[in-house]
């Protein structure tokens, strides 16, 4: 089958559906490609590297898949075969009228936008890819326009303090900045509604702010209840008009699949920051998290604060983004070629793509059925019941069994003979010594000195020094044995520990 | 002040210097010197010791004999000393213990040849006035118990970590019965002995307690081993207090508690460690269940190169290092070592977290990575690694399998549930260094090389941590 990479038509869409890269393995699950001269000029992939890595240059309307970026324009899919497969972002999630409308043409749609959260799927999820550039390039937008260090510094002419920087929600967008900005040296604050992702915030370098108070409650994961929206919302707009009051830079990315974005900024608290501060609402092509950002453009406030409204931002690194996004696709097309014989196939049956499809031979096909994420870890199983815990013995208990047991040790001793009872008492002490002795020994340290209480026990070597030459050549004969047997375990032993210590050093 | 005066003086210092030694045994800082105070305690010991059997008579020939085994015991010790590998000290340690052992058992059938085998002799006669005559029978006979069952149990560890015979437990059909029969009847005969002292009680004694030594060891699973040799450090130190009550040294007894006691308890930890109770493991209890559900579909787990593992090395700002008994068995330590040094100096994180039951031997790791020039103060336990690997951008598992095991902190119906285990998956990326994919000591297959985050690197781990190095 012939596989075709369009030019992509949108003003600005700088990406390509496919690299050189991702062409060559295409071709090697069988395809033939075509590619539309200067589809890769953008993105910096010129028409000889295609031609290079085995793609003819030429119309891609024609071809049997059609492998294009941003949806393409009602006119173009109606140029295209009937019966062809268009694999694009038609974000049909975002919009169900126009998904429905693509079902006009007697073509089949697969929007990857849309497979969904699973582990299998997650070499597809061309969403997670293009936010992780997206999180990156919002930073560098925001440090271009911000005009000052990101990093604080203490120099010669006086003291720079870091940048302020506010990320609003902690997915992979926002984490992406986080770790970016942290990296310039800004000190990196954000919050999410989802209280599980702290460890992730703190773990790229950023302060996670909770919006609950800590001790209350938080919300639950799905975030979103209905009973508990006006007091968190309440607590959520206080954090964000006290956090942006001291924010040099703001960056939000919260997204609600299926729903316009919340509006976390209101344009008061944009009025409350410093002039040039920014604020880039990566939210602004779904309606924006911030008040007042026009989605696409670069706005300056009336106090100074610059708001970006870029949409395109990862389309703003097109070479890396064309190669992500290229290997989404390729990633898809293995999983729609199972002979590797460049026959496209698509299982209805296949939860991953019968999401992605959006119109099958003409029939809409939107919105799939849910999928049960089963390939995701298991809600942890209700945690066993805590296997009973052995109760620590009340305190009377305790002494009972200490009294009992020093009853018995006093009848033990009393009824001794008179001769055995010092030795009875050095042994008991020993034992109790012996005990404390050991009782904080540092891990490490358990092989020496399993070694030398080895070479310690050698000390039956004393009893059998006693022994030699009294009672006869059989007493002697065997305590001679004895006696070089403790030896090799008093000598080996010290010898072996010393040998050990020696071993040990410090950074 | 007589000769037998001063000895007694001179054994309590000695007995003083011990617990010294094993005091300072407990922390890095102070490890050298106590060892130090044990050899000074030990030469006290020997020469107060050889200076009061002069005093007793000793005939030139006897001393020339005791001279000569002490000095061979010397020079074969000395010999092991320095020719063992860091990897063979586990062998090593059960050996020596086994040497502990066997000088009880010859220590005490001396006493039944100078005191029992002669009722009317003069030593007899002595003890008799005393009114401790019985108790001499009665440390005659534990004397020998003990150490008969310190001597095969030690052999038997120490093949089984030699690798001379086979690490799998030893399962005859009863065998708890067949261990406490062998107590009842072994106790039978010690009260037998007392009432009687004769040649063939004590034989069947003998002969009882090294079959008792014998299948309690064989019984115990490779896995254990650790518990075992610390166990048997424990019986070792009892065979020797034992023969102090024989002899009415309180030297003897005074080290012999110290050592059964301090390796009772080290035992206990171990078992704390393991979360499993010191009886179970005792009776060989653990490894031969049946997993618990062995047809479990775990999926597919990743493979590594190498080269990739090497990539992903070099942009990690925190390692973390988990070695197993894979480590020692390939002798991968100075490579891991080298590892961790370049990785060092590339300005990562580097550490190193180590199980309590890594290995075949309390602290078997520790002793590897400081033969390998690790510095210690990196080397961490479980516990004080374990709330770190959330913040930790590559794990390496190198020949560990057990000790990483999520079973044992998710699935309750596994072998291994409560057993406490390095949270590794909790880090970003996990890589696993193994030869194979077969299961570990436990026998339970690892849910932690099909998670999405881990990677197999397959192949010998010193070779490929060689690789990783060359790749770096």
């Amino acid at each position: 089958m012939l596989i075709g990479v369009l030019k992509e038509a949108g003003a600005g869409e700088r990406r390509v559906a496919a690299t050189p890269a991702t062409v060559e393995r295409i071709r090697a699950l069988g395809y033939e490609v075509v590619v539309e001269p200067g589809a890769g000029a953008g993105a910096g992939f010129s028409d000889p590297a295609y031609e290079t890595a085995g793609a003819r240059l030429g119309d891609a309307t024609g071809a049997d898949v059609v492998l294009g970026v941003g949806a393409p324009p009602p006119e173009r899919l109606g140029r295209l075969r009937p019966g062809a497969t268009v694999i694009a972002l038609f974000a049909p999630a975002a919009d169900p009228a126009a998904a429905a409308e693509l079902a006009r043409h007697p073509l089949t749609v697969l929007s990857p936008d849309a497979v969904p959260r699973i582990s299998r799927a997650q070499s597809m999820d061309v969403l997670s890819s293009m936010a992780n550039i997206a999180g990156y390039r919002a930073v560098v937008e925001a440090a271009h326009a911000f005009g000052r260090f990101f990093s604080g510094q203490v120099t010669a002419a006086g003291k720079i303090p870091p940048a302020q920087v506010l990320v609003a929600g902690a997915g992979v967008a926002g984490l992406a900045a986080i770790a970016a900005a942290g990296s310039l040296g800004a000190v990196v604050r954000a919050t999410d509604p989802r209280p599980e992702v702290a460890d992730q915030v703190r773990s790229l370098g950023g302060e996670y702010l909770p919006v609950a108070p800590p001790g209350e409650e938080a919300p639950a994961a799905t975030g979103y209840a209905r009973e508990m929206d006006d007091a968190y919302q309440a607590r959520e707009a206080e954090l964000y008009a006290a956090r942006c009051r001291e924010a040099d830079v703001v960056i939000t990315t919260a997204l609600i699949p299926g729903r316009p974005a919340p509006r976390l900024i209101t344009a008061a608290m944009v009025a409350a920051m410093r002039p040039g501060s920014v604020i880039v609402d990566m939210a602004a092509a779904n309606g924006g998290n911030v008040e007042g950002t026009v989605p696409g453009e670069r706005t300056v406030t009336e106090n100074g604060v610059t708001l970006l409204g870029y949409t395109d931002l990862a389309g703003r690194l097109p070479a890396q983004a064309s190669q992500l996004y290229g290997t989404n696709l390729l990633n898809l097309l293995r999983l729609l070629t199972p002979g590797e014989d460049g026959v496209l196939v698509l299982d209805q049956d296949d939860p991953v793509q019968r999401s992605v499809t959006v119109v099958l031979d003409g029939t809409p096909a939107w919105p799939p059925p849910p999928v049960a994420v089963s390939a995701a870890p298991a809600p942890a199983a209700p945690a066993a019941p805590p296997a009973p815990e052995e109760r620590p013995p009340s305190p009377r208990r305790r002494f009972a069994a200490v009294a009992l047991a020093a009853l018995v040790l006093f009848l033990l001793v009393a009824l001794a003979p008179a001769a055995l009872v010092p030795h009875l008492t050095v042994f008991v002490l020993a034992i109790v010594i012996g005990y404390y002795v050991i009782g904080h020994v540092h891990h490490a340290l358990h092989t020496p000195l399993m070694a030398v209480t080895n070479a310690i026990s050698g000390i039956v070597v004393v009893g059998a020094m006693l022994q030699i030459g009294h009672g006869g050549p059989v007493v002697t004969a065997l305590a001679a044995l004895a006696i070089l047997l403790a030896g090799i375990n008093v000598f080996g032993g010290f010898a072996v520990t010393r040998r050990m210590l020696a071993l040990f050093h410090r950074s | 002040m007589t000769v037998t005066h001063a000895a007694q003086a001179a054994h309590l210092v000695a007995a003083l210097l011990f617990i010294l030694a094993l005091a300072g045994l407990s922390r890095h800082e102070s490890a050298r010197l106590g060892n130090a105070f044990g050899m000074l305690g030990m030469g006290i010991a020997l020469v107060a010791t050889a200076v009061l059997a002069a005093d007793r008579g000793l005939g030139a020939g006897a001393a020339a004999l005791l001279a000569l085994a002490l000095l061979a015991g010397a020079l074969v010790g000395l010999h092991r000393a320095r020719g063992v590998e860091m990897t063979g000290m586990p062998e090593l340690i059960a050996l020596l213990h086994s040497f502990v052992g066997l000088a009880a058992v010859l220590v005490g059938w001396n006493g039944f040849l100078e005191v029992e085998r002669h009722p009317d002799g003069t030593e007899a006669a002595a003890l008799d006035a005393l009114g401790t005559l019985g108790i001499h029978h009665a440390e005659v006979a534990l004397g020998v118990l003990i150490g008969a069952v310190t001597f095969t149990g030690s052999v038997v560890a120490h093949l089984k970590l030699a690798g001379r015979i086979a690490g799998r437990p030893l399962v005859l059909p009863g065998k708890n019965a067949l261990n406490l029969g062998a107590l009842a009847l072994l106790a039978a005969l010690t009260v037998w002995f007392t009432a009687a002292p004769a040649l063939a009680p004590l034989a069947a004694v003998t002969v009882l307690a090294l079959a008792l030594g014998w299948h309690l060891v064989a019984s115990i699973g490779g896995g254990d081993m650790p518990v075992v040799v610390s166990m048997l450090n424990s019986y070792s130190g009892w065979a020797a207090a034992a023969s102090g009550f024989l002899l009415g040294s309180d030297l003897l007894i005074v080290t012999g508690a110290l050592v059964g006691s301090s390796g009772a308890y080290l035992s206990y930890l171990m078992c704390r460690a393991m979360n499993r109770s010191f009886l179970a493991v005792i009776a060989g209890g653990f490894g031969i269940e049946a997993p618990a559900a062995p047809g479990t579909d775990h999926g597919e787990h990743q493979e590594i190169t190498a080269e990739a593992a090497a990539e992903l090395l070099a942009t990690a700002r925190s390692v973390v290092i988990t070695p197993g008994y894979g480590m020692a068995v390939a002798q991968a330590q100075y490579p891991v070592a080298e590892l961790a040094a370049k990785l060092r100096a590339r300005g990562a994180d580097v550490r190193f977290g180590i199980h309590p039951v890594a290995g075949r031997l309390p602290g078997h790791m520790n002793v590897l990575l400081a033969e390998a020039k690790v510095p210690y103060d990196i080397v961490l336990e479980m516990d004080e690694i374990n709330g770190d690997f959330a913040r930790t951008d590559v794990v390496l598992v190198i020949g560990a399998n057990d000790t990483v095991n999520p079973a044992g902190a998710e699935a309750p119906g596994s072998p291994l549930a409560g057993m406490p285990v390095l949270t590794v998956w909790e880090a970003g990326q996990v890589v696993v260094f193994k030869r194979s994919m077969a299961s570990g000591y436990a026998g339970v297959q690892n849910p932690l090389f099909f998670r999405p985050n881990t990677a197999m690197l397959f192949g010998d781990a010193k070779d490929r941590v060689e690789d990783i190095v060359a790749a770096l």
